[in-house]
């Protein structure tokens, strides 16, 4: 078996193999049911109804899913950049602290300021947070994947000795968290009564302006530009060391606000858990929504379906939880392999 | 079976027909290759050379039709299959490993990987043999990275005589040699013949096809539209069988040189690498002239390109454009300098493969108004840019937001031209503008920079192609390790003069009598 290039997919390959990745997903989560003893097609109720089922499980998922638009938007910029940024994880827990050292006291004012200036200090921080890495790799060559990858265990060492020592809330029974933030620094909620921030919509906007930069604006060309030929984007003028410079402002500042999204809307203090990993899965939700801002929405709402139904489902059916990471990884690799089809054709011999 | 006169067909081709979506590569092409013969397979870029031989070598597969070789059919899509039936393939790109050795290289494959290294010594003999045999001189025990393009093709002609081949497919041989490693090749070519081997001579260069083909088949548009004995036939049928039209060379006026738009005086640059630097060069561009830049490839092209293209700056010497010296030279400062840059590799630096036409036609110029406003990109005045290039340009394309990786080199060549030329460039760099294109394409770029000459344009020719350069350039530099020669006006010396030059004499240390 070869591969030769297909030089024009046509729009049943670039949309009909996704689906055909999704398929195939859904029958190896069926196959694993099985093997653990259950109805598959049981198994698949119980994950569809425990993440859309409800009004209650709607909103957990939504919830879910916005920490991964913005790890996953932060992921997108950078690497049709070509800027492997796998820090998130690490410019999330940036964003959250900055959040919390400025929100539980030190700034007394009004909603209306001190909400701004926390979003700003996020996306400052996430930015700075990737600074450095970017930097190394325009001056030295150092590589982006080391750094920042290295980078996310420094950053929760440091959030957990703060957490432990000066940080530590008096008030906390002794556990590892900050103290409150002040009401004032609060999202409020976006229906009264229903658990769903506001950080959901910032979310939808941020996808939004990150579509519209990316196709419409000057900046969008040269990102694409630098991400798909260095070497000729150099040539023809185009500031290669700016571009990436500003492509890991963007994308450190996205991560940043997925921090400031989940104290400020969600937790209300910073925690060790605050992210269970959302730096990394946003990685899986850009790639599953091929590094498209508006496909990263629908991707994050299926990966945060996916968890949010697992776990709805292990608590009704002897299925571990544990097989929503299976289905991540299997879309993913399905999905990797539907795009590389759509560009290849396979020919037998 | 050896019939009459006649020599046994070793490879026959029956209708083979491939198409790829809208294109038909490959439209029902039909012939025989005899023991002992050289075909020549001629035709334009994009004719469907390449593809009827990567077909023959089963790196495709076709849509219809049959290969038979030495009596039996071939599996299609199996490059085993055609490397057992004795066809070996000498690629346009070389595929050897830089790490490993001659030796290593060339067996590479044919052992059973648990005993790699054990039959060395008997390999060995029989590499010196062939290599004595063909005429091939090649050091066994050298790495593949640190040899010549000249000598790389011969490890790749002796990886396939290795293997047995009674068939020898070369795709471009001659696209990276100098006239001398030519030579060598043809006459390598010649004892192969005589031993009874077969060889597709695959080429767009017409005196080669004369010089080594017994019969000459030419493609064009994917058909098979002539095939004539070498002996009865000229360059100017072939030309006109290949391109369906008649061709003529460029004229070239006499040129009323201007003012000088570019000075080097004594720039030297730091040596990148292998690559040589330039030595105290000093050059003058002047208005409605072009200036040609001969040498043998690797003495200093590079880095002078690359200077005048805002790559890099001098490290001692002076560079002034249009009077004023040249400060914080960037890309960008010689694109505001009015300099047009064709650069030598269109594929890698020249363009990027997978933006659409409309996107690299503004790769130069996405900021200025109209293309960029504010920050914000106008897609239609970028289309709108862009057909009047694909028009005015003669660029054959589906459409502006085609992928340009899709678009023959020709037609790639042609949209970069467009680019350089709408921007009416004082100073246009052309470096290698026809390498690797067809005639016609080739015809239309000197045209076109003819044009730019006398619309007032300073033109720097560099090329390693020597009649291109004597055809085209009205005063002529040579160049050689990093140093250059005075100006020869155009005709004042003979191929043979300029030679002497290239091949480094003549120069005197640290400047020259210019």
């Amino acid at each position: 078996m070869r591969l030769e290039p297909v030089a024009d997919a046509g729009w049943a390959r670039t949309l009909g193999l996704p689906a055909v990745a999704l398929g195939g997903t859904v029958l190896i989560a069926m196959a694993l049911s099985l093997v653990a003893g259950s109805n598959p097609f049981a198994v698949l109720g119980l994950i569809v109804k425990g993440a859309v089922g409800s009004k209650f499980a709607l909103l957990e998922t939504l919830n879910r899913a916005t920490p991964l638009i913005f790890t996953g938007l932060a992921v997108a910029v950078a690497f049709r950049a070509k800027l492997w940024n796998i820090g998130a994880e690490a410019q999330l827990y940036m964003g959250a602290l900055l959040v919390v050292v400025l929100g539980t006291g030190l700034l007394p004012l009004p909603s209306a300021l001190l909400i701004p200036i926390l979003m700003g200090t996020a996306i400052v921080g996430g930015a700075m947070l990737l600074l450095g890495p970017a930097w190394l790799k325009t001056r030295l060559g150092v590589d982006e994947v080391v750094t920042t990858l290295l980078l996310n265990f420094v950053m929760i060492l440091f959030v957990s000795l703060l957490l432990e020592g000066p940080m530590k809330d008096p008030m906390g029974m002794g556990w590892p968290k900050s103290e409150r933030l002040l009401a004032e620094a609060r999202l409020p909620r976006i229906v009264d009564g229903l658990r769903l921030h506001w950080g959901f919509g910032l979310a939808l906007i941020c996808a939004l302006l990150v579509w519209v930069m990316q196709t419409r604006t000057t900046l969008g060309y040269e990102i694409r530009a630098v991400g798909l030929n260095r070497r000729a984007a150099s040539f023809a003028g185009i500031p290669v060391t700016g571009v990436v410079i500003k492509t890991a402002l963007i994308s450190g500042g996205l991560a940043g606000l997925a921090g400031f999204s989940e104290v400020a809307g969600l937790k209300g203090s910073l925690t060790l858990d605050l992210s269970p990993g959302f730096g990394y899965t946003g990685i899986i939700v850009a790639m599953l929504a091929l590094l498209n801002p508006l496909g990263v929405v629908v991707s994050a709402l299926f990966v945060a379906g996916i968890f949010v139904g697992a776990d709805s489902m292990s608590r009704a059916a002897a299925v571990p939880t544990y097989i929503a990471d299976i289905l991540l990884a299997s879309a993913l690799l399905l999905m990797v392999l539907a795009i590389m089809l759509t560009r290849f054709r396979v020919v037998r011999g | 079976m050896p019939s009459g006169g006649e020599a046994r067909a070793v490879l026959r081709l029956r209708n083979i027909t491939k198409r790829f979506g809208p294109l038909t590569a490959n439209d029902a092409i039909t012939f025989d290759l005899r023991e002992g013969e050289v075909i020549a397979l001629l035709g334009e870029n994009g004719a469907g050379k390449t593809t009827l031989m990567n077909i023959l070598f089963g790196h495709y597969m076709a849509d219809a039709g049959e290969i038979e070789a030495f009596g039996h059919i071939l599996p299609p899509g199996n490059p085993r299959a055609a490397l057992e039936a004795g066809v070996g393939m000498v690629h346009q790109h070389f595929t050897l490993a830089d790490n490993l050795s001659v030796l290593e290289n060339i067996i590479l494959g044919t052992e059973p990987l648990w005993r790699l290294g054990s039959g060395r010594a008997a390999a060995r003999a029989r590499i010196e043999q062939l290599s004595r045999d063909f005429g091939l001189a090649v050091h066994s025990d050298a790495k593949a990275g640190t040899l010549s393009v000249g000598e790389r093709q011969r490890v790749e002609i002796l990886k396939a005589l290795y293997r047995d081949a009674r068939v020898l497919i070369l795709d471009e041989p001659t696209a990276v040699l100098t006239p001398q490693e030519t030579d060598d090749l043809f006459a390598t070519l010649r004892k192969a013949v005589a031993r009874g081997l077969s060889i597709i001579f695959i080429s767009h260069k017409m005196h080669e096809v004369l010089a080594i083909s017994s019969r000459v088949l030419v493609l064009r548009h994917g058909r098979l539209v002539g095939e004539v004995a070498t002996a009865e036939t000229d360059r100017h049928q072939l030309a006109h069988m290949m391109v369906g039209s008649e061709i003529r060379a460029p004229e070239v006026g006499g040129a009323a040189p201007g003012r000088v738009l570019l000075r080097l005086r004594d720039v030297s640059t730091v040596p990148v690498g292998n690559a040589v630097g330039l030595r105290s060069l000093s050059l003058d561009l002047r208005a409605g002239q072009i200036t040609g830049l001969a040498g043998v490839s690797g003495n200093g092209q590079t880095a002078l390109a690359d200077l005048i293209a805002g790559e890099i700056v001098p490290a001692a010497g002076a560079m002034e454009i249009g009077g004023r010296e040249a400060k914080g030279w960037t890309p960008k400062a010689a694109l505001e300098a009015g300099i047009g840059r064709i650069p030598e590799d269109r594929h890698r630096t020249g363009t990027v493969a997978d933006f659409s036409l409309a996107e690299n036609a503004v790769l130069e110029a996405y900021e200025k108004a109209p293309f960029s406003r504010r920050g914000w990109f106008d897609w239609q005045a970028v289309d709108r840019h862009t057909r009047s290039i694909i028009e005015r340009y003669d660029v054959r394309c589906p459409g502006p937001d085609a992928r340009i990786r899709l678009l023959s080199g020709g037609n790639m060549q042609k949209l970069i031209l467009g680019r350089v030329l709408e921007a009416e460039p004082a100073i246009i760099l052309a470096v290698q503008p026809v390498r690797g294109l067809d005639i016609g394409a080739v015809t239309y770029v000197q045209n076109r920079l003819i044009e730019a000459r006398e619309a007032g344009a300073a033109v720097l020719l560099i090329s390693e192609d020597l009649d291109e350069i004597l055809t085209l350039a009205d005063v002529i530099h040579v160049i050689s390790e990093g140093r250059l020669s005075p100006a020869f006006a155009r005709g004042s010396k003979s191929p043979a003069e300029l030679g002497v030059w290239m091949a480094g004499q003549g120069f005197e240390e640290g400047g020259h009598a210019a």
